[in-house]
């Protein structure tokens, strides 16, 4: 027992000191894409695995975020911290907006309403160019400072978004763990039996999709401040439906499996990445796409509650698939 | 008059569901409403508690009217039900589904619970240990860590029954409680709801509407019946007075026979 509770601290002490010992910048800069697909899976994984409603849009929201910083300091000479809020803030007022009438739909047609919205913003990037700079984008964002103190270095850049991730991580448990986190439980098991329990649930829905915003709009904003320039080519509806596949792979509604899915499916892209064209000379992308769904079909078949099981639940640890066949006599 | 419901209509389609239904529970008293499947049953229980619009008529709980609220606000205001075909929250442990079941007696939105500040904590632990007492009247509080969908079906009737308790109602709907249960789990449903009734609330004991189809229940339970066929009424009245009535006999059998 005593192990198991220090295994945590130990764990993430040791990933922080990372920096400490290590020196690869392209280790670092995959650690620090992968904590921001986290933040960005973290909020989806509150929307699709406790309130229960999918979203394929979340990489326009990850745009907005972006565009928002990229534009207001750029164009605006915004300080690079409002400019940051700022990204938050605009994914979650878009999302508020359309979030109602969205969330109206059910199922299949909530898919294609998210899909289409994320299409739609992704076209505007490209489309507006006076104002997003078009498939070109926008380059020349400053990095982000605060008080003198300037994010200017990858391991900075790891710090600060690895200790948002583990906030996020902090604050998402005890949202799970309260009076909120059980009623959006209850909405994704029994709509009707939420209801009448008295959970607004229109509302509470609509809050989670605000959430799952926020926090895409915060990582798009930290991507901005981190490549410093923009372009539309993240912002896509192959992005969307990776974060989609992070949070499915990495198991919903568990605590790491944000984590562990990011991590495998970017971690994954780029074995692909290096491998393919050894095994297959002259191939490209299209070829990693098909190993990405064979990959994703194996995990389905043989771990479709995803990896995030292996370690901590959120749930009860019999929240399972396979408890809600065997409990039921019709 | 707790609950009084005036010329109940609603269609679906070309069909009446429920054709000018109306009846009038007084607090503290067990009303059934009976009659064949497809009778309406159901679709009352709907409309009373705002899942759906009635065409016309009036649904008044503590001389307010109901129409127009949403589920949310209807079990805000002090009406609760159960399901039919058993609605509980399966992932979920037996604890949780009856402390979800008292969302309303807590506060801590959205963004507060991100934050582990003592007073959620002593809000949570006190709903927590509502929920086990409650859990221990209907007999399950040992089962409270169990995931709710490893119950035997029994006490999964039972678990949305204290669900349905736990805001501490005044109207409680019972949609075919002792469906699906045996004999002797039916005898103690009975005894059950006779002690609810009798169980101290803010003003009387608790109230309930009970659609049923296990005879033995309804006349041992029941204050007040109303009968209903094709969403219509055929008959209201005390046990006696309905399994006297001759309507309600050719309502269920069709012939000149006699409810046990």
């Amino acid at each position: 027992m005593r192990s198991k509770t220090l295994f945590w601290p130990a764990a993430i002490l040791l990933f922080l000191a990372l920096p400490l010992v290590l020196d690869n910048n392209y280790l670092f800069s995959i650690l620090i894409v992968i904590g921001l697909y986290a933040i960005i899976v973290q909020g989806l994984g509150i929307l699709m695995g406790y309130a229960g409603q999918v979203s394929f849009g979340h990489a326009g929201f990850f745009g907005l975020g972006s565009y928002t910083v990229a534009i207001l300091t750029t164009r605006y000479d915004c300080p690079p911290v409002l400019a940051l809020l700022a990204a938050i803030v605009v994914p979650g007022i878009i999302a508020a907006i359309i979030g109602r009438p969205t969330l109206k739909l059910r199922e299949l047609y909530l898919a294609l309403g998210t899909m289409g919205f994320g299409i739609l913003i992704h076209t505007l990037f490209n489309e507006a160019r006076e104002f997003t700079g078009g498939p070109s984008g926008i380059g020349g964002i400053p990095y982000l400072s605060a008080g003198g103190f300037s994010f200017d270095s990858d391991v900075k850049f790891f710090y600060l978004v690895w200790a948002m991730v583990l906030l996020l991580l902090v604050g998402i448990n005890n949202l799970i763990r309260s009076r909120v986190g059980r009623a959006l439980r209850a909405i994704k098991e029994s709509e009707h039996a939420a209801e009448t329990a008295g959970i607004d649930t229109s509302l509470l829905k609509l809050k989670a999709f605000i959430f799952s915003a926020l926090l895409a709009g915060l990582a798009g904003g930290l991507y901005a401040f981190y490549v410093t320039f923009v372009s539309p080519s993240p912002f896509g509806f192959h992005n969307a439906v990776q974060f989609v596949l992070m949070a499915v792979v990495g198991g919903l509604g568990t605590f790491l499996g944000p984590l562990l899915g990011a991590a495998l499916v970017v971690l994954l892209g780029e074995l692909l990445r290096w491998a393919i064209p050894l095994a297959i000379p002259g191939a490209g992308g299209e070829y990693e796409i098909i190993f990405f769904g064979l990959i994703l079909v194996l995990l389905m078949i043989f771990r479709p509650e995803g990896l995030g099981t292996l370690g901590k639940t959120l749930k009860s640890p019999a929240g399972k698939p396979g408890y809600k066949e065997r409990g039921h006599t019709c | 008059m707790l609950l009084e419901v005036q010329g109940l209509t609603k269609h679906f389609g070309g069909v009446a569901a429920v054709r000018d239904v109306g009846f009038a529970v007084p607090e503290g008293t067990i009303f059934a409403l009976i009659g064949p499947n497809g009778a309406g049953k159901t679709t009352v229980f709907n409309l009373i508690t705002g899942m759906l619009q009635p065409d016309s008529g009036s649904i008044s709980f503590l001389g307010k009217p109901l129409n127009r609220l949403k589920p949310y606000q209807v079990a805000a205001a002090g009406i609760t039900r159960t399901f039919q075909n058993l609605q509980l929250f399966g992932d979920m442990t037996v604890l949780e589904n009856v402390m979800t079941g008292a969302y309303l007696k807590g506060g801590t939105g959205f963004v507060r619970s991100m934050f582990r500040l003592p007073g959620i904590n002593r809000e949570d632990k006190l709903i927590s240990e509502q929920a086990r007492a409650l859990l221990a009247e209907v007999g399950l509080d040992g089962a409270a860590d169990l995931p709710a969908a490893a119950l035997p079906f029994g006490q999964q009737r039972l678990l949305e029954i204290a669900r349905a308790l736990a805001s501490g109602p005044r109207l409680v709907l019972l949609d075919e409680p002792a469906a699906g249960l045996n004999s002797a789990e039916t005898k103690d449903l009975a005894v059950f709801l006779k002690k609810l009734k009798q169980a101290e609330t803010p003003t009387n004991g608790l109230t309930m509407v009970l659609v049923e189809h296990d005879m033995e229940t309804v006349m041992e339970v029941a204050d007040r019946i109303l009968v209903l066929n094709f969403g219509q009424e055929i008959s209201t009245g005390t046990p006696a007075e309905i399994q006297a009535d001759p309507e309600v006999i050719r309502a269920y059998l069709g012939e000149e026979d006699q409810i046990a």
